[in-house]
């Protein structure tokens, strides 16, 4: 049986990850190498990087970081963060990550999901969504620009634009819930769950182990990411895989 | 030294990175010549059938590794480079594979039997189950999970062939093999230790083999 994934998040800026983990006896917590293994330690189903430099050369120093970083790990990771062309797909991909998510860009002009697809295949193309609930809406917008500009889109309508495109996985955080720490926002898991056949990440409001049980066996999210909660050791991949277990989640 | 077979299809890095690791020679190469030299193929594939057939066929791979074959020498499909190995994939029409093994690729239906949808693609971590658990590739391993991802599963005409089977709406063929042919339809590469110590055993099998030869 497929098992239920937990990703954590790291943010690199400039080739360092930045609010990494506090807690281990790593020689350097800002190596994004060194974490990557202890996670895999950890027995992390996959990781995430999300590049948040804002200039060219730390753009270009995250392509050494995921050439490194493929070159000791075992497990799948994702790069996200500035990916605005297909060219930035290859250089990514090529460098060894294993998929690549677009978000802003993706809603700037659809088509390079496809492109991307095309090119690369629907697995390489994860769409990262940040959705936040509209009541004028009543629903969940999608928003860009790292959640400070709003769209047109509502959120199920763009995951199935998206997936029609060629996305082969949704990464969707909620902003609401995001930095909350009070749980997944199930609500908005299950919308995008019922409208697509590709997996959807679950990301934004972990804060303890329970929080990880609700989402899989309430909205049956594929895969659950977080951040601070694995990094500030809040508790570690180890004990939610135990939890999960506890209460009949399959994992690894 | 173990030959990864490079005709434009799929991660290169990660399974050349993961020979590293291993300790074992390889060399990274499209051209016939080079890859002749080796011990032992490994043959990977992320993508479409159609597109690889094309591009196999157009470089004249395709003859070539039926002939490496017919020489008796090992050869291990990864991912789509496991569904090339048998005769056919419906993925866009029909096309024909290399015919090494009996079956074809199929769409996974996204549907059970009883009507309940399933995601496609089969994408993530599964428990393998061994059906030759005497079988070279899979001997002194420990049970585990394994990293898939792919929307096209194979339906291998006989069982003979299939030595390890994941499940997802039915049995997944996930290690397959035969004589001195195989393929895992599973990331070795990206499954952690358990990969890393299948694909030990394919690089134990080549040596041990090439050993026996001379």
């Amino acid at each position: 049986m497929l098992t239920k994934r937990l990703i954590p998040c790291l943010d690199v800026k400039d080739g360092r990850v930045v609010k990494g983990v506090q807690f281990v006896d790593l020689r350097d917590a800002g190596d994004p190498v060194e974490l990557a293994a202890f996670y895999d330690e950890q027995s992390a189903d996959e990781l995430v990087f999300l590049d948040i430099s804002a200039s060219h050369e730390g753009r270009k120093t995250m392509v050494d970081v995921v050439r490194e970083v493929a070159g000791t790990l075992a497990i799948p990771f994702t790069v996200g963060g500035g990916i605005n062309s297909v060219d930035d797909m290859r250089v990514i991909l090529r460098a060894g990550a294993d998929k690549v998510s677009l978000n802003t860009a993706a809603v700037l002009r659809p088509a390079l999901i496809r492109e991307g697809a095309n090119f690369f295949g629907s697995q390489c193309i994860v769409v990262a969504i940040d959705a936040k609930w509209d009541e004028g809406l009543s629903s969940w917008r999608v928003y860009t620009h790292g959640g400070r500009k709003p769209t047109e889109w509502e959120v199920t309508d763009w995951v199935k634009e998206a997936v029609g495109q060629g996305a082969g996985e949704i990464l969707l955080t909620s902003m609401d819930q995001d930095g909350a720490k009070t749980g997944f926002d199930i609500a908005l898991t299950r919308a995008v769950n019922s409208v697509v056949t590709v997996p959807v990440i679950a990301s934004g409001g972990a804060g303890k182990r329970e929080d990880f049980a609700d989402v899989f066996l309430q909205a049956d999210a594929d895969a659950a990411l977080a951040a601070s909660v694995f990094h500030y050791k809040e508790t570690s991949v180890a004990e939610v895989k135990e939890t999960l277990r506890e209460k009949g989640v399959n994992v690894r | 030294m173990i030959g990864i077979v490079d005709y434009g299809m799929g991660n290169l890095h990660s399974v050349s990175k993961a020979l590293e690791r291993l300790n074992v020679p390889y060399v990274l190469s499209g051209d016939r010549e080079e890859l002749a030299k080796c011990a032992g193929l490994i043959l990977p594939g992320v993508g479409a059938f159609a597109d690889a057939m094309k591009i196999l066929n157009e470089r004249r791979l395709t003859p070539w590794l039926k002939r490496w074959v017919a020489d008796e020498k090992p050869l291990l499909g990864i991912c789509l480079g496991m569904q090339l190995l048998f005769e056919e994939s419906e993925e866009h029409g029909h096309t024909a594979g290399l015919s090494l093994l009996p079956g074809q690729a199929v769409r996974f239906r996204g549907k059970t039997r009883a009507g309940r949808r399933y995601k496609v693609p089969h994408m993530g971590w599964n428990k393998l189950n061994y059906t030759q658990p005497e079988h070279p590739l899979v001997r002194d391993t420990e049970r585990g999970h394994v990293y898939f991802v792919h929307s096209y599963v194979v339906e291998a005409t006989t069982s003979e062939v299939v030595i390890a089977t994941a499940e997802y709406d039915g049995d997944v063929p996930a290690i397959v093999g035969r004589n001195h042919v195989f393929g895992t339809q599973f990331h070795p590469e990206k499954s952690s230790h358990l990969g890393m110590q299948l694909l030990r055993n394919y690089v134990t099998y080549v040596q041990e083999r090439q050993a026996s030869d001379q």
